[in-house]
């Protein structure tokens, strides 16, 4: 098949950046979408120019490292899947495809493709771990959590990081990321205890690293490709005013 | 070279209470003059990273991803084992220590392996304190389930994400200690080169990989936690990024590799479709439990797995396995496709796959149930396939998956070099010829969380009054501008093949001659070929751009420059081997059925490998396996 792709191109953080046409006419429909950005890169190398530098690791879906606009949506058009995972079967033959790297202020652009979401450990770092060292912890079946909370807190936990909710916000909000972290911990024994802090703390740095607020378009659960719920960022107002009510 | 793997005196059981005992510690005021570097921030990286924090000594820490979060450990799958014994059926710490062992066909230390049994079970303690979501049953206790190779449950698990859940176990608490100042960690920064000062181990060479710049580190102990270099057959199931030159170049700097040639190459991939294809997609383990793996009794069969009848179905592992059926090993089980499939029964568009099927399991425990087991995975399929597996069988193929061999380690996961450490998937200690299934991540979260703060202490209380080392040493120097000159010849040669034209030559290379079967006759061959490959990529590579900015493709060139060493190591150390054990499976040496031949006689050994320059072969140092509490037997499944 053919393809017609318009890649963002930007040479670091400060350049001002633009889309560039590439046609492809040799795109096997049973390639992922990173094959052929493969394809196309090895084209640019042979004639000499610059390849596009795009983010990718496990190509599986489940390191986060992948990410960018196709088509204007964050991992390109079908749900549950990350840009890895997408194949060229979903597009039409000589369909043009727009590639654009996750915009958001909080995530600077360092080249073409690659941003820096280097935040999102940061507001980890501010509290989205239990206080437990490695040592003698206590017996693991001592403490019991049924099913059902243990499969929830996993459904919270499931979070890759990779950004696609911040990326699809109109506010660049970081509330999806945040609050599957503090919902996760919060819903299991173990992290109940650090709850309160841990929501003031890592809320707090959310905001001073640059996101936006959420508004409740719930966009960012619709593109999360691990299909996290907007019922964290419920969970995570409601320990947030709870915390902040509680606060002495 | 006499080795010594410096393992306790004493009954297998005691040896790791008395070694902890026994060993030397640094006092809490003290720790904090001595620097520790982590290399890696995977399961064994972060949990190292984290506990030695923890304990007071100033760690700095290296990842190549943009986040922590994103080491391969975050792709594992199916589960942790540990000999909990909580399904009450028949497991304990020396059954599990007994299957390890015979896993790997008897060429691993007894008492490494009896450690990482014992240690288990503080594992999943900690992992649960840490947050980590396993399946639970209904009424709260932790559930299990069974992987290949063992006959109890005794695999823990997180839907088909444990890997995921471990790896943000230990990131969160790396993290922590990010935010307490203890531990300075640099993403996007790849080790280039270990320093050795005076025989010892004092730092690394790391190129910050968003500028381009050259960075120096010292520290009184240097951990490598880089992970396997099975990406050396390019189509494998690890990420793009996962490679072998940190554990290379301390090679090259004297550290030695044991059995590098020994691949796990795992069952149950999904098969190739097409050149383009950048890796293989793994589908857990953990579905050999209800899947039943079958191919036609004809071979070059047309018809659709679902219009095969069923007598006209060969479920060979059950048929050549009965006792473990479609839990056999993944090396028998791989072989045994790679068996069908030769022998012209493959299924697929290629007929190079065979079929997994769950109609049986379908059929008497619904649907539904599958689908809270599996959910994930049979989605994971269809999103790469575009096929339902709920209707008709999957379709897999072995794939290159995890390195056994690694840097050689004592009992203390100590290299040859003094000071330098190797823990986890980087290092050769508890699988040996074979690792079983849920046991990486075990191996993994036990060197970084159990073992390593306790040996590492022990060497560094020894370092306290020697003089410190700081990166103006000349030796920091020399080494720099080596490595400054090493990333140049490769910007320089200006040719017209890209790394990965070279990259997928050698896997598709390796593969054939140094994989999942080996003869003398293959790995001569392949030798001389990875030579001439080797030749043609200083002649003709091409690099775009510079050293000095962000290069992903220079960051590919010097891995597979990397490669195209290990390689010849790889075929030197399985051409040396002339027996049959595990993975390593040579033609030559076979039982009339087709089973491994091992020469226990022989070849009860460690192969240990030293660089003696890149003109010379690399000379051999055998250490010997001692086998003193179990009787070594012939591994069978049957």
């Amino acid at each position: 098949m053919k393809i017609h792709l318009k890649i963002w191109r930007q040479k670091d953080a400060k350049a001002k950046g633009k889309l560039v046409d590439y046609m492809l006419d040799q795109v096997d429909h049973h390639m992922s979408f990173l094959e052929m950005m493969d394809t196309l890169n090895e084209q640019l190398i042979l004639k000499g120019e610059m390849p596009v530098e795009f983010d990718h690791d496990c190509r599986e879906g489940i390191c986060g490292t992948c990410g960018m606009m196709i088509n204007g949506q964050a991992h390109g058009p079908v749900p549950g899947l990350t840009a890895c995972q997408l194949h060229m079967r979903e597009f039409e033959d000589g369909a043009t495809i727009y590639v654009e790297p996750f915009r958001a202020t909080a995530f600077p652009v360092k080249r073409d493709l690659k941003v820096d979401r280097s935040a999102f450990d940061r507001i980890i770092q501010a509290g989205g771990f239990i206080t437990a060292n490695t040592g003698q912890p206590a017996e693991a079946n001592t403490l019991l959590i049924t099913h059902k909370t243990a499969e929830s807190a996993f459904d919270s936990a499931a979070c890759i990081g990779c950004g696609a909710c911040v990326a699809t916000c109109k506010n660049s909000s970081a509330a999806l990321f945040t609050s599957a972290k503090i919902s996760h911990l919060a819903k299991i024994p173990q992290g109940e205890k650090e709850a309160a802090k841990r929501v003031l703390k890592m809320v707090s740095r959310m905001d001073e690293e640059g996101f936006g607020h959420c508004s409740n378009t719930e966009a960012c659960e619709v593109e999360c490709p691990q299909g996290i719920s907007v019922l964290n960022i419920a969970r995570m107002n409601w320990e947030y005013t709870k915390a902040n009510l509680l606060k002495d | 070279m006499e080795l010594d793997a410096k393992i306790p005196a004493g009954p297998l059981e005691t040896k790791w209470s008395q070694y902890k005992a026994q060993a030397k510690l640094v006092n809490p005021a003290n720790r904090k003059k001595l620097p520790v570097i982590v290399v890696g921030t995977g399961l064994a990286g972060a949990s190292a990273a984290a506990s030695l924090a923890e304990q007071g000594y100033p760690v700095t820490s290296f990842c190549f991803q943009d986040s922590a979060r994103r080491a391969h450990s975050v792709a594992a799958q199916g589960g942790v084992n540990a000999a909990k014994n909580y399904q009450n059926d028949g497991d304990s710490v020396y059954r599990m220590f007994y299957d390890t062992l015979k896993g790997g066909d008897f060429r691993a230390r007894e008492a490494n392996v009896y450690r990482l049994a014992e240690c288990s079970l503080n594992l999943i303690d900690q992992a649960v304190a840490q947050g980590v979501p396993f399946a639970r049953e209904y009424g709260g206790y932790l559930s299990n389930r069974s992987f290949g190779g063992v006959q109890v449950s005794r695999t823990f698990y997180a839907r088909g994400q444990t890997g995921q859940q471990l790896l943000l176990g230990a990131y969160q608490a790396l993290m922590r200690q990010v935010s307490l100042g203890k531990v300075t960690l640099y993403s996007r920064h790849e080790m280039l080169d270990l320093v050795v000062v005076e025989g010892k181990a004092k730092g690394i060479i790391a190129r910050n990989l968003d500028s381009g710049i050259m960075e120096r580190f010292a520290g009184e102990a240097v951990v490598i936690a880089t992970g396997g270099f099975g990406k050396i057959y390019y189509l494998s199931t690890l990420a793009m990024g996962c490679n072998g030159s940190a554990i290379w170049r301390a090679h090259k700097r004297g550290a030695l590799m044991a059995c590098p040639s020994w691949t796990q190459i795992h069952p149950t991939s999904l098969p190739q479709s097409g050149d383009y294809q950048s890796k293989l997609t793994l589908m857990s383990e953990s579905l050999r439990n209800d899947g039943r793996i079958w191919v036609p009794k004809l071979p070059d069969e047309q018809r659709t797995a679902n219009d095969i009848p069923e007598q006209e179905r060969d479920y060979y592992l059950e048929r050549r396995y009965p006792s473990f059926g479609n839990l056999a090993p993944r090396d028998i089980s791989s072989r045994a496709a790679k068996e069908r499939i030769d022998a012209g029964f493959g299924v697929g568009a290629q007929r190079n796959a065979v079929y997994l099927d769950f109609s049986k399991a379908i059929k008497e425990q619904g649907k539904d149930k599958i689908k809270e087991k599996y959910g994930n995975l049979f989605s994971m399929y269809k999103k790469i396939t575009a096929d339902d597996a709920y209707a008709a069988p999957m379709k897999i193929s072995p794939a290159a998956h995890f390195s056994m061999g690694g840097l050689w380690v004592d009992y203390e996961l100590m290299t040859t070099i003094p000071g330098l450490f190797a823990i986890g998937e980087a290092n050769f200690a508890d699988h040996g010829a074979n690792r079983l299934g849920a046991n990486s991540l075990l191996q993994a979260c036990v060197d970084g969380y159990f073992i390593l703060p306790y040996t590492l202490a022990n060497y560094l209380s020894g370092e306290l009054k020697k003089e410190k080392i700081t990166t103006d040493h000349p030796e920091f120097d020399r080494i720099e501008k080596e490595v400054i000159a090493q990333l140049a010849v490769l910007c320089e040669i200006k040719g017209t093949k890209t790394s990965d034209y070279f990259h997928k030559k050698l896997g598709k290379l390796l593969y054939d001659k140094c994989g999942l079967s080996r003869s003398a006759q293959g790995l001569t061959e392949a030798i001389e070929g990875i030579k001439v490959l080797r030749s043609e990529f200083y002649k003709d590579l091409i690099v775009p751009g510079t050293a000095g900015e962000i290069n992903s493709e220079l960051e590919k060139a010097g891995r597979v420059a990397d490669y195209l060493e290990i390689a010849e190591l790889m075929c030197h150390d399985a051409l040396s081997r002339e027996e049959s054990c595990g993975a390593h499976f040579r033609e030559e040496y076979q039982t009339t059925d087709g089973e491994a031949l091992r020469d226990d006689e022989n070849y009860c050994y460690v192969s240990a490998w030293e660089w003696k320059g890149k003109d010379n072969l690399p000379l051999l140092h055998p250490e010997h396996l001692k086998f003193e509490f179990i009787k070594l037997s012939v591994r069978s499944y049957s």
